[in-house]
């Protein structure tokens, strides 16, 4: 966070004899920052000779809240990180818990995951349409892209109760199950988002002020992007070929069908072709997964780890122990530490899990994408003009809350 | 197919590999401090771990010696296996080399664990905290840290 200017390298730089060159503060109430980012930026005229990002302005401490939660605890507070992905953040923490605990997830569990988190990426990217085409000034595609992303938390909330933070995995399995009709509404929406996705390609694609604004702006080379460290769609912005779905599959994605777009640009614009070609990606999973939903127990089979249905608790002892149990004491997970990655709308989504016996882990790290993503904002937009950062910064599809955590 | 990267390591030079653990499918190498940035290189050229996929330190509490650890989660983005390496470090003498001249990405994950566990990377260009304010006392991820903080921080 904010740190005395003169200590900052790269300051030197900034010629002050020179009445062209400048510093500008942008943010932390920027609104093309998406959230509280400050940037440094040396500019000369419009130019920009070094950008530094400051951080830390949404730090809440949460890596430290994990080691004082109990494991069921700690998935309350993965939603708050990247609250646009919180379904993503929930998987990558379960599958980290259940990674130590060699839990075995029932098919129809595993079915529901990937289904939700279709969805879920399906409506993180329609907030980054909207905002990155709100930053560049075309307005109208955000109300487009919120309605599609309002018929998808409407179906969170069927199923979780919850429309930002739900929640809805669960270390062992699901939260409870679909509602009656379920299946019905996610069709309708899936039927309807093929069109909406043909408005957007017409208001945005091939609009050339769109294109002009786009193309050739922020590049990043392959080689450079996987030394900065970035992952999903700006690492295949940049032309390389890595999705951890098809590369480190989990929850079951070898076996859907789907391409993996790649563009080979590293500009803005690139970046953008990438996230559109995904949903149409995310919405074959998400019919996919609808052809494949059986009934069967969405729970695994560990009394000690998952809570028991009501309707056990009333009519069996043991039940009401187990939940009483789990409760009030929470459950022991075995000693050991385990990193699990998955493929969020950002990126790689790690997490970094310590147990070391106990209720409470000894240690939770998310390696979150846009943290990552935006350490490379400087590479980008050293060289572009001002109002190009606004542009780079919604190429990256950054939110603070995982950023600062 | 991960020990074979562990036997390599012993191959080339055995004084590299103080222990190996192995477990939920995962291989963490126990590396000597002085050997990190050894390690790191010959991964890096040799073996194809071409992306640090993340950086994180560790407190195994303050009764511990060693004390502090440095996890390096490395990444092949063409053969797609994940290692990590494990640096352990005493309360006394918190530091280790840094890994940004290899990996760029390092730099803001260094940052990171120098700022919650006063972990030292020798050799960082720009060793200063990332998210917490720059006259913040103390590291707020150690063991010994309380939850609340030692006294309500103002912004001044």
């Amino acid at each position: 966070m904010s740190t005395a200017v003169e200590n900052i390298p790269g300051l030197d730089v900034l010629d002050q004899s020179l009445e062209s060159q400048m510093t500008l503060s942008m943010g932390p109430q920027h609104p093309s920052t998406h959230g509280v980012l400050r940037l440094d930026l040396r500019l000369d005229g419009e130019l920009v000779i070094k950008a530094i990002p400051d951080i830390g302005y949404l730090h809440t401490g949460m890596e430290k809240l994990f080691e004082y939660k109990k494991y069921q605890q700690g998935i309350v507070i993965t939603d708050r990180m990247d609250y646009l992905n919180p379904l993503g953040n929930n998987l990558a923490y379960v599958m980290a818990a259940e990674k130590l605990l060699d839990l075995e997830i029932p098919q129809r569990a595993q079915v529901i995951r990937v289904l939700f988190c279709e969805l879920q990426r399906i409506a993180s990217h329609m907030v980054w349409l909207g905002t990155h085409a709100l930053d560049i000034g075309a307005m109208s595609v955000f109300f487009y892209c919120f309605r599609q992303r309002e018929k998808i938390l409407n179906l969170i909330e069927a199923a979780s109760g919850g429309r930002m933070t739900p929640s809805y995995f669960r270390i062992g399995g699901l939260m409870m199950d679909l509602p009656a009709g379920f299946e019905r509404r996610c069709k309708q929406f899936q039927d309807d988002f093929l069109e909406a996705m043909n408005t957007f390609e017409t208001l945005v694609t091939g609009n050339t002020l769109w294109q002009s604004r786009t193309m050739g702006i922020g590049v990043i080379s392959g080689e450079d992007a996987i030394d900065w460290g970035l992952t999903g769609p700006c690492l295949r912005g940049s032309g390389v070929d890595l999705d951890l779905r098809r590369d480190n599959p989990y929850t079951g994605y070898e076996t859907y069908d789907f391409n993996v777009p790649i563009e080979t640009d590293g500009d803005v614009w690139a970046r953008f072709r990438v996230r559109m070609r995904e949903c149409y990606e995310s919405h074959k999973i998400v019919r996919q997964a609808l052809e494949r939903l059986r009934p069967g127990p969405i729970k695994a089979d560990a009394p000690k780890v998952v809570l028991p249905d009501r309707d056990d608790m009333r009519k069996h002892m043991d039940s009401l122990i187990h939940h009483f149990l789990i409760v009030a004491e929470g459950f022991n997970i075995p000693a050991g530490e385990v990193y699990m990655p998955i493929e969020a709308s950002k990126g790689e989504l790690g997490v970094y899990m310590k147990s070391n016996g106990g209720p409470k882990p000894d240690r939770v790290h998310f390696r979150g994408p846009s943290f990552v993503n935006l350490s490379a904002l400087p590479v980008m937009s050293e060289g572009e003009m001002v109002a190009d950062v606004v542009a780079i910064i919604g190429s990256l599809d950054i939110v603070l809350g995982e950023i600062d955590r | 197919m991960l020990m074979e990267f562990v036997e390599k390591l012993k191959a080339e030079n055995a004084a590299w590999v103080t222990e190996v653990v192995e477990g939920h499918g995962e291989v963490t190498v126990i590396v000597p401090r002085e050997s990190i940035i050894d390690v790191c290189t010959f991964l890096k050229t040799t073996q194809g771990f071409d992306m640090l996929a993340d950086l994180c330190g560790g407190d195994r509490g303050p009764e511990e010696d060693p004390r502090f650890e440095v996890n390096y989660h490395l990444f092949s983005t063409k053969h797609h296996n994940r290692l990590r390496l494990k640096v352990l470090l005493s309360e006394d003498d918190p530091h280790v080399a840094t890994v940004t001249p290899l990996w760029k990405t390092a730099d803001w994950h260094e940052r990171e664990t120098f700022d919650l566990f006063g972990v030292i990377f020798d050799g960082h260009p720009d060793l200063r905290r990332i998210l917490l304010p720059s006259d913040f006392d103390g590291h707020a991820l150690r063991k010994d840290y309380p939850l609340r903080g030692y006294e309500p921080y103002s912004m001044n």
